[in-house]
């Protein structure tokens, strides 16, 4: 059957009978690098699009029609205008930082990537402490966001980049808890052993209630990390006009603009691995018969599937819910989310520990 | 107590989000709901709300006949100085007295807001707004209007 793991077996297979193997790895990380920046750019480009349709469906709206069949060349119209645009400095900024910034949110969001395994058998980088390694990378975006705003020399921008820090900063804790749950179920940091763990059936509904509260958290979580409505008090259109990128246009914002819906992605991809599965089909305990049925369906469509299911739930978050002020999303945080993921978080060990779980 | 409390404020949030959540989860759903009008392609087709206050137009009836006094009382009401209401003097057939009486309403759509506060005013229901929207003019001196037709006059029997 046609497979992602296939493919990346026979290019290894070919490049290593062509080259010494320090070449063949080194023509192996540019090949993993040009397809991360591809995926990337897909994702942009089907991200924005899928955002604008969401939210005007929810609006009550039609949404961009125009441009090609139901307007589903708008986005790529879209990134043509911000290339042509000019990528402005303007004169009281911090030229260093301010230019860097942008690139420092991508190489976060690439840095993210590694670890995610797509398919079955196929992961860039499939280390023994996948988990940590992503709640450590993700931390850094806040510096990206913390750089663009302070060198912009802008009130707006200093004021979305603190806001950014506090909410990235405290957010974290509840989005690690939430993860802690898995971890503690499966017993492992890697990704894979994770995904393997599930293979009779998700932690969703393997877990009871704590994994389906840690779920909820864990959704909430990573939308104040994201910087998504109702948490979108980092750019906050109607009083801070953007934010930390208030100063950016033209190609340095489309990078901003695509480390958002990138993020997004990531955490949704982490959130179908952890909790729906990853690219594990949807099995039932030992149901032969019926797990076999859903083998049939490639790994890449369930884990894709998944991750697009989720990030449709955000989307839905942010078209439905109106901003939280600052003291109200910090209060969520400290008074709600914390303390119940710290509880939750000790039945769920109770579970495990008692073997309570299917 | 607290505790219970707690539990309460959280369930309760749960539920009025979820319920934010099915509303727009009914419009994202149900397409037959949109309420977006795809102007200019549907120009003929166009539904406006019964409400929509596009410029302020006087009724004329099949006699060409319209409920104007000429009392000036939505000259005196619009805050912009948009109406200008000229008056004469008819002589009452059936009588001979003089009686004050319409002769040019002048309205300046470039200075309406469409606050409706003319139309309220009037005692007698003579002007009302028009659905209409299309107003870009070259030159706005088209922009200012004579509400009554000419040759109108005002309807019998209206004080
Ligand atoms: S709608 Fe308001 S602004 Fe326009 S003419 Fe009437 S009173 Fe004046
Ligand atoms: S339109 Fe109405 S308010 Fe204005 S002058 Fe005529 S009768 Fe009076």
């Amino acid at each position: 059957m046609w497979s992602f793991s296939n493919i990346a077996n026979e290019i290894h297979t070919w490049l290593s009978s062509q080259l010494p193997p320090i070449w063949a790895t080194i023509v192996e990380m540019v090949i993993a690098g040009v397809a991360v920046i591809g995926l990337f750019a897909i994702l942009g480009l089907v991200l924005v699009i899928m955002e604008r349709k969401v939210a005007a469906w929810i609006q009550i709206r039609l949404g961009p029609n125009r441009v090609g069949p139901k307007g589903m060349f708008q986005s790529m119209a879209d990134t043509v205008k911000l290339l042509v645009k000019e990528g402005m400095t303007p004169n009281g900024a911090d030229k260093l930082m301010f230019n860097v910034a942008p690139f420092i949110a991508m190489i976060v969001a690439m840095l993210l990537m590694a670890p995610i395994g797509f398919a079955k058998d196929f992961q860039l980088w499939d280390l023994n402490i996948g988990v940590l390694y992503i709640t450590a990378i993700s931390s850094i975006s806040v510096i990206g966001i913390l750089m663009a705003g302070w060198a912009s020399n802008n009130k707006y921008s200093l004021l979305g980049a603190m806001r950014s820090g506090a909410q990235i900063v405290s957010y974290e804790l509840s989005a690690g808890l939430a993860i802690l749950t898995i971890i503690v179920l499966t017993g492992s940091l890697q990704l894979s052993d994770i995904v393997q763990a599930q293979a009779d059936g998700w932690w969703i509904f393997k877990g009871h209630l704590p994994v389906i509260i840690a779920f909820l958290i864990f959704i909430t979580a990573v939308t104040a990390e994201t910087n998504r409505a109702p948490f979108d008090l980092a750019e906050a259109e109607s009083e801070l006009t953007a934010g930390f990128h208030t100063e950016y246009s033209g190609m340095k914002f489309a990078l901003f603009f695509l480390a958002e819906y990138i993020n997004v992605f990531i955490v949704c991809a982490i959130g179908a691995t952890l909790f729906l599965g990853g690219w594990m089909p949807f099995h039932i305990g030992n149901w032969e018969g019926f797990n076999h049925v859903m083998d049939y369906i490639p790994s890449s469509v369930w884990f894709f599937g998944k991750t697009f299911f989720l990030i449709f739930v955000i989307m839905w978050f942010r078209w439905t819910f109106p901003r939280l002020r600052i003291d109200q999303l910090l209060n969520l945080e400290w008074k709600y989310l914390l303390p119940i993921s710290m509880i939750n978080l000790l039945l769920v060990t109770l579970i495990a520990i008692l073997g309570w779980h299917f | 107590m607290f505790l219970k409390d707690y539990i309460k404020e959280v369930a309760g949030a749960l539920k009025s989000l979820a319920s934010g959540m099915k509303m727009t989860g009914y419009y994202f759903t149900h397409h037959k709901e949109i309420i977006t009008e795809e102007y200019p392609d549907n120009r003929n087709s166009l539904v406006l709300a019964e409400r929509f206050k596009g410029e302020v137009v006087m009724t004329h009836d099949e006699n060409n006949e319209h409920a104007c006094t000429g009392c000036t009382a939505c000259e005196l009401a619009c805050p912009n100085a948009t109406i200008k209401i000229i008056t004469k003097f008819d002589v009452d057939e059936a009588t001979g007295k003089k009686k004050k009486a319409l002769d040019t309403f002048i309205y300046h759509l470039e200075l309406c807001t469409l606050c409706n506060l003319c139309v309220d005013a009037c005692p007698t229901g003579a002007i009302k707004m028009a659905p209409t929207f299309e107003h870009s003019v070259f030159d706005r001196n088209q922009l200012t209007k004579k509400l009554n037709n000419p040759g109108s006059k005002i309807r019998a029997g209206v004080e």
